[in-house]
């Protein structure tokens, strides 16, 4: 049986990243692996991409990770996993070692996952391997000190994209990797965030049952990047699905599913607001990027809608 | 018991791969190694191996996948040639560092640019700081060889390390010789069981593999590297001696032909030799006292006994497939120098590049260096450092 989703059954269990890692305080990304792990009942073996979930978690000679681990490189948590994942149906199947219903998870931020190890993911799910991908999504390349990813909205500042005297902060907008993982025609694939734990953990229990690949899209709110108080973590994230900007749904053979619709979708600007990456927006010179930037949001969210079979 | 077939080194190493019937094999097409992957995927499908093999999208997935394989808890082999070694650069010394006893054969390619398919020692000797052992063979028997001897090696556990076995692409990839290959049962009881150190799938053990390793340890962990490499070089005489008591073929560091009583040696890796010998035959029927050597192991690089195998000679002269811009000369030359000069070997040394990108070479330019080395023995001088053969000046 599986234990309940519930937190007086939750708690008891124990911490698969344990505290005294040297992620920054109010980080959603602990919060995130935390749920998670602790979502999966089964004995699980991980794969981290390079980014701040690694750097912070295991300085040598100390590890936060009470489950196996494994980090090779930026952009190699999905190939990574893939052969980590390989060798268990190897041996399972030649009797060298007995099934034990491992889960195989890897976890990489926006930067490892949009952009530089998107092939690498690309691959792990068109060949089939049965292990859940996650990608954490601060929005930036925090690790390095804020630089832009292909996650990075429009108009937001950056280091790398920077509000200048004739560039407003990022020119594009982010790409939607969820639609592009889904089009791989998974089994599951999911957009979750971490105020909303009772539906994330739902969504990686779905995720992990699956017979094949898993992609779950999680918005990591980064109070360091994003600019925002310590303390706002889970209002910020709670913000960004109300506001449609991060809208959440999945993706279940090929059936598209909002798992949360707001009562009121509320305007983009109080998601904006309390972000010091998004300040310049709100200056009347750059007013045009702020309708444009809601206007996505918008057409994103009328599109989700549509292929979830939802009025507007 | 053996058999002897018709085989190019492509199916002799794919033959071998049966044999070993790794656990994983995740491996990318590229030409000239193509058919091995190709052979092997048949032997997949045909049931007669149990290996997982997974096809990655890239090489540099290959490598990263074969990583994750090997921290896992099992064999695992994979093979690539030039542009697809290059693109798995990253993960070659991360494969290094983590310990993984991974085996690759590398059908040595020239690397672009410009594009180039055919054979030259660019791709490999640009990979030799990674941290792997590395074996060239002449031929496809040594390809064959090479490749179940790097199972041995590379997972003793003094060891440890990834080994890669190299030949020449196309020459040897896709020409036809004989070859011996052995029992698979045979093969099965000289490279044993697989022992896993340490495996991520053991999950009431868990460990961490690859954290952040700053200045307070990465220098131990860079130097248990060099440890490793001084014990391989305890063990590749050793697996190499076990393997002639099996298979009766003989290895060492190197292969020396007619060097004993020469005054001018030859060194020069892989198929060439073969070229090389013949014309060492008809200038010693001429009266000259010239020798070859022919490394196989050139990591870890055996300085001292190469520094003794041409102590008394009076000029050796290096042939370079592939080069390294703006260095003294290319790599083997550079290396063989540094370890002449160590050990007190007063031989003259020159270099010459040659065969890129699959240039022909021919005994009679094999004679012409060995007559400039003669011509250096008389004069006692040093006539040019490096010379290109065959090459539009
Ligand atoms: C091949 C390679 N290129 C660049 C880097 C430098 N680098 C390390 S982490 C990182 C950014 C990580 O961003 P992301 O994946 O979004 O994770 P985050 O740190 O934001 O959690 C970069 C650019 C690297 N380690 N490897
Ligand atoms: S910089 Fe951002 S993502 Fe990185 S640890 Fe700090 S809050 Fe988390
Ligand atoms: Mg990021």
């Amino acid at each position: 049986m599986a234990t309940a989703l519930k937190l007086k059954e939750l708690y008891k269990k124990e911490d698969r990243l344990t505290s005294g890692h040297r992620l920054c305080a109010g980080c959603a990304a602990p919060i995130i692996v935390r749920q998670i792990l602790t979502a999966i009942d089964e004995p699980v073996v991980l794969s981290n991409a390079t980014g701040c979930l690694e750097v912070s978690t295991t300085i040598y000679p100390y590890t936060a990770w009470q489950v196996p681990w494994i980090h090779t490189a930026f952009e190699t948590a999905a190939s990574t996993i893939s052969g980590v994942e390989a060798m268990y149906r190897s041996l399972v199947k030649q009797g060298k070692m007995e099934e034990q219903d491992i889960r195989f998870v890897a976890f990489g931020g926006d930067g490892g996952t949009y952009d530089i190890g998107l092939q690498a993911l690309s691959g792990m799910l068109e060949r089939g391997h049965t292990a859940l991908y996650v990608c954490y999504n601060n929005e930036a390349y925090m690790n390095t000190g804020i630089q832009r990813s292909g996650a990075t909205p429009l108009g937001a500042w950056t280091t790398t994209s920077p509000v200048g005297k004739v560039i407003p902060g990022k020119p594009r907008p982010r790409k939607d990797l969820t639609a592009i993982a889904a089009a791989h025609d998974i089994p599951y694939t999911a957009q979750a965030s971490p105020h909303n734990w009772r539906d994330l953990m739902r969504k990686v229990r779905k995720a992990v049952a699956a017979d094949g690949p898993s992609f779950l899209n999680v918005l990591s709110s980064c109070n360091r990047g994003w600019r925002h108080p310590t303390d706002i973590t889970i209002e910020i994230s709670r913000l960004a699905a109300e506001t449609c900007y991060w809208p959440l749904y999945e993706v279940e053979d090929g059936e598209w599913k909002l798992t949360h619709r707001p009562k009121e979708k509320l305007p983009l600007e109080e998601f904006l607001r309390p972000q010091g990456r998004f300040r310049h927006l709100f200056r009347e010179e750059n007013k045009h990027v702020l309708e444009q930037l809601q206007a996505q949001v918008d057409r994103k969210w009328r599109q989700l809608l549509k292929r979830c079979g939802e009025e507007e | 018991m053996s058999r002897f077939e018709a085989m190019d080194g492509n199916t002799a190493t794919a033959e071998a791969m049966r044999q070993v019937n790794p656990d994983v094999v995740a491996a990318y097409p590229i030409t000239p190694q193509t058919s091995t992957v190709q052979t092997f995927s048949q032997f997949v499908a045909d049931g007669e191996v149990d290996t997982e093999f997974i096809r990655v999208e890239s090489e540099h997935s290959a490598m990263s996948a074969c990583i994750g394989a090997s921290a896992a808890g099992g064999r695992v082999m994979t093979a690539t040639s030039a542009n697809g070694l290059a693109l798995m650069w990253e993960m070659v010394y991360i494969a290094a560092s983590n310990r993984a006893p991974i085996v690759m054969t590398v059908v040595n390619r020239a690397l672009s640019g410009p594009i180039n398919i055919h054979c030259d020692h660019s791709d490999s000797m640009g990979t030799r700081d990674a941290g792997w052992i590395q074996l060239f063979g002449e031929n496809p028997q040594e390809g064959y060889d090479n490749a179940i001897q790097a199972v041995r090696i590379a997972e003793h556990e003094d060891v440890l390390l990834p080994v890669m076995s190299m030949y020449d692409g196309f020459i040897t990839s896709h020409g036809l010789e004989r070859v011996q290959i052995e029992d698979d049962e045979a093969v099965r009881d000289f490279i044993g069981p697989f022992t896993a150190h340490d495996a991520l799938l053991d999950v009431d053990n868990p460990v961490t593999y690859g954290p952040l390793d700053f200045y307070d340890f990465y220098m131990e962990h860079k130097r248990q590297q060099v440890e490793a490499m001084k014990y391989a070089k305890r063990v590749i005489p050793e697996v190499a001696a076990d393997f002639e008591k099996h298979f009766g073929r003989r290895y060492g560091f190197f292969d020396e032909y007619r060097l004993d009583d020469a005054e001018l040696a030859l060194v020069v890796l892989s198929s060439t030799a073969g070229t090389a010998r013949s014309v060492v035959d008809s200038l010693r029927a001429q009266g000259l006292k010239v020798g070859l050597l022919k490394p196989r192991v050139f990591r870890p690089f055996p300085a001292e006994e190469l520094a003794d195998a041409l102590r008394d000679k009076i000029v050796v002269g290096v042939m370079d497939r592939s080069d390294s811009f703006g260095a003294l000369g290319g790599p083997l030359f550079v290396e063989l120098s540094a370890a002449l000069k160590t050990y007190d070997v007063s031989a003259k040394m020159v270099d010459y590049v040659f065969g890129l990108g699959g240039r022909d070479t021919t005994p009679s330019q094999i004679e012409s260096v060995f007559r400039d080395l003669a011509e250096m023995a008389e004069t006692g001088e040093i006539k040019q450092l490096v010379t290109y053969l065959g090459v539009r000046e």
